[in-house]
């Protein structure tokens, strides 16, 4: 199936620099050899949404984020920012920042060459790396070589260096894969409040709590196709047989307790008054036991339906934007 | 692991907190580009243990085979043609194009395998800003190794009280020089091509066997079993960078081609001091030819 998404009403009431397309995909297709990797797929991802490409392995996830970098050729046009990838593929990529699953590196740089060598291609000259690394959590690691990084810190590093001139758009091919799951939380929260500083998100993923926690919509590949794409809380509540609990609890908590429910494996998100949990039907008791061992106090709740859900999600991302 | 803090997240950029903005920045030109990637890559070579083992292999042979030389012959180094130069020029034959080739080859290749390529690709640079930043890098780091070795040979040889001609040294370290870009360019061809660094260096040192005996070989049997015409022969070891080098190199110490026989006869009564220019030519060629097929097909080839 062919399958061309729209934006969603999520984001219908945004600003007009809000509403322009920053990823525009239009009939994108990819061949290796016989085989398709990614057939016809038309996408708009506007500015300062979040949309995470979910399906299998081999849905063609990664394929698709690296036809938007040029790294491969494909059939069809992709532009970023109004860019052509394919004939102005400098420019494009300059509005880009790019983690990629596994950071292959030079390494022998220290993350303070490695930042400046991606800087100058960048076209940033020498900038002071501190507050880069200070973002990512490895302010004072600036004189170790890459290869005494551990997996969760060449991350980070490809993170840094992704924000290097604050690109309005990240490009993230299933980041978190290679990490333990402490390293997956940090590194999802890190994400989750860069992508509410406004910049556009396109991520693939096939967890659940990180779709949950960074995406205000999902597209759904499979084969190679895009299936639909929906808003992330309608989603989250199909998959999660339609339950989600919407608990109403002070700004002050709300961090916390996404925290613990994370914690306990539940993939929580915030939004404009609580936090929203999706459940299986015979759970939704549990999150209420984890909020109270934590002691954190609930003011209100209820089990929303998967319409509900998405209305709520919608509401978040009117707080974000 | 180093935690996040919250604090450190809060500055993150403000001014994109207000709303997304496409960036006003432009990308770098090529030439910062394919400076900075030279940099990086002439910083790497140097820091590896393959350009400091050249070197000092390099070095020490060179100064072995002019005290053989020497020593043989009572002659006085570089000091004109003699068994020192041709060994030098045959040490410069065997080793430098070995060193370039490997080197070229393993560079682009090795990138693709480590996920490297992709990543520096998906940066605001061009296909061809990283293969032309890659050979002007490599291209430092053997001028580097090369300035080293010979430089190191003549100071030792010149402390040791043997006389050394210094236009022969330069002379000869600039034709080294000229066909270590010819072999950087071709290796770096056989890297474009490549799948795997494993199968990148073993075809290059295919390569160097082959231009190094076989091709040596096969002309000499050409000539006997064909009988080729003089001029013909020479016309065939003009495809041979390195019997370019090396008729090159004798003329430029010498003066003359006597010492290739028949066929460097022939090249001075026909081209007179011109065949300098005939062997520049060829050369340059050599130099530019498989690296523009580099560019062209890197641009086509997927780098993942």
């Amino acid at each position: 199936m062919t399958s061309s998404s729209s934006i969603s009403s999520a984001a219908s009431d945004r600003s007009a620099t809000n509403a322009t397309s920053m990823i525009r995909m239009t009939e994108v297709t990819k061949r290796f050899g016989r085989s398709v990797a990614v057939e016809a797929v038309s996408l708009d991802v506007a500015a300062g949404e979040s949309l995470a490409l979910w399906g299998a392995n081999g849905a063609g996830k990664t394929t698709l984020i690296r036809c938007a970098l040029g790294l491969l050729g494909f059939e069809g046009s992709i532009a970023i920012g109004g860019h052509d990838v394919r004939h102005d593929g400098k420019a494009a990529r300059l509005l880009i920042g790019y983690v990629p699953q596994e950071l292959g590196f030079y390494d022998d740089l220290s993350l303070r060459e490695a930042i400046a060598f991606f800087a100058r291609l960048k076209g940033l000259g020498l900038p002071d790396v501190s507050p880069t690394l200070e973002q990512v959590g490895l302010l004072g690691h600036e004189r170790k070589r890459i290869r005494e990084l551990s997996g969760g810190m060449k991350q980070r590093l490809a993170l840094a260096i992704a924000l290097l001139g604050d690109p309005p758009i990240l490009l993230l091919d299933e980041v978190t894969a290679s990490l333990d799951a402490v390293g997956r939380d940090e590194f999802v929260g890190l994400l989750e409040r860069l992508s509410g500083a406004g910049r556009t998100l396109l991520f693939a993923s096939h967890r659940i709590e990180e779709v949950a926690a960074l995406a205000g919509r999902v597209a759904l590949l499979e084969r190679g196709r895009i299936l639909r794409v929906e808003p992330c809380a309608r989603f989250v509540a199909e998959l999660a047989h339609g339950a989600v609990l919407h608990l109403v609890m002070a700004a002050g908590v709300r961090e916390t307790a996404i925290r613990s429910l994370r914690a306990g494996g539940f993939a929580a998100q915030m939004n404009g008054v609580g936090v929203l949990v999706p459940v299986l039907p015979e759970q939704k008791a549990v999150p209420f036991r984890l909020l109270a061992e934590a002691r954190i106090p609930i003011d209100d709740f209820e089990v929303v339906s998967a319409s509900h859900a998405a209305a709520l999600a919608s509401r978040t991302m009117e707080v974000r934007s | 692991m180093t935690a996040l803090s919250s604090d450190s997240l809060a500055h993150t950029s403000p001014a994109s907190a207000v709303r997304p903005r496409p960036t006003r920045r432009r990308a770098p030109g090529a030439w910062a580009n394919i400076g900075s990637i030279a940099h990086r890559e002439l910083r790497d070579a140097i820091r590896s243990r393959w350009f400091w083992l050249y070197t000092l292999s390099f070095a020490v042979l060179g100064l072995a085979v002019s005290f053989v030389s020497a020593a043989g012959t009572g002659a006085s180094g570089l000091s004109g043609f003699g068994r020192t130069t041709a060994g030098l020029i045959n040490l410069v034959l065997l080793v430098v194009p070995l060193m370039a080739l490997t080197a070229g080859a393993a560079s682009i290749a090795s990138d693709r395998e480590r996920g490297m390529l992709a990543y520096v690709l998906a940066q605001p640079v061009a296909r061809y800003e990283v293969v032309l930043g890659k050979y002007f890098g490599l291209a430092g780091a053997l001028l580097a190794c090369l300035s080293l070795g010979l430089g190191g040979c003549a100071l030792i040889l010149a402390s040791k009280g043997v006389r050394t001609s210094p236009s022969s040294l330069l002379w000869l370290t600039g034709l080294s020089f000229l066909l270590a870009l010819a072999m950087l360019s071709v290796g770096l061809l056989i890297s474009v091509l490549a799948r795997k660094a494993s199968v990148a260096v073993g075809t290059a040192i295919f390569t160097w066997l082959t231009l190094v005996f076989v091709s040596d070989l096969a002309l000499m049997a050409g000539a006997i079993a064909l009988r080729l015409r003089i001029e013909t022969l020479f016309g065939l070891s003009l495809v041979n960078p390195l019997q370019v080098f090396k008729m090159w190199s004798l003329h430029a110490v010498d003066a003359t081609l006597d010492v290739l026989g028949p066929a460097g006869l022939y090249a001075m009564d026909t081209y007179g001091d011109g065949v300098a220019l005939l062997f520049a030519a060829v050369l340059a060629l050599w130099i530019t030819l498989p690296l523009a097929l580099a560019v062209l097909l890197f641009a086509r080839r997927s780098p993942v």
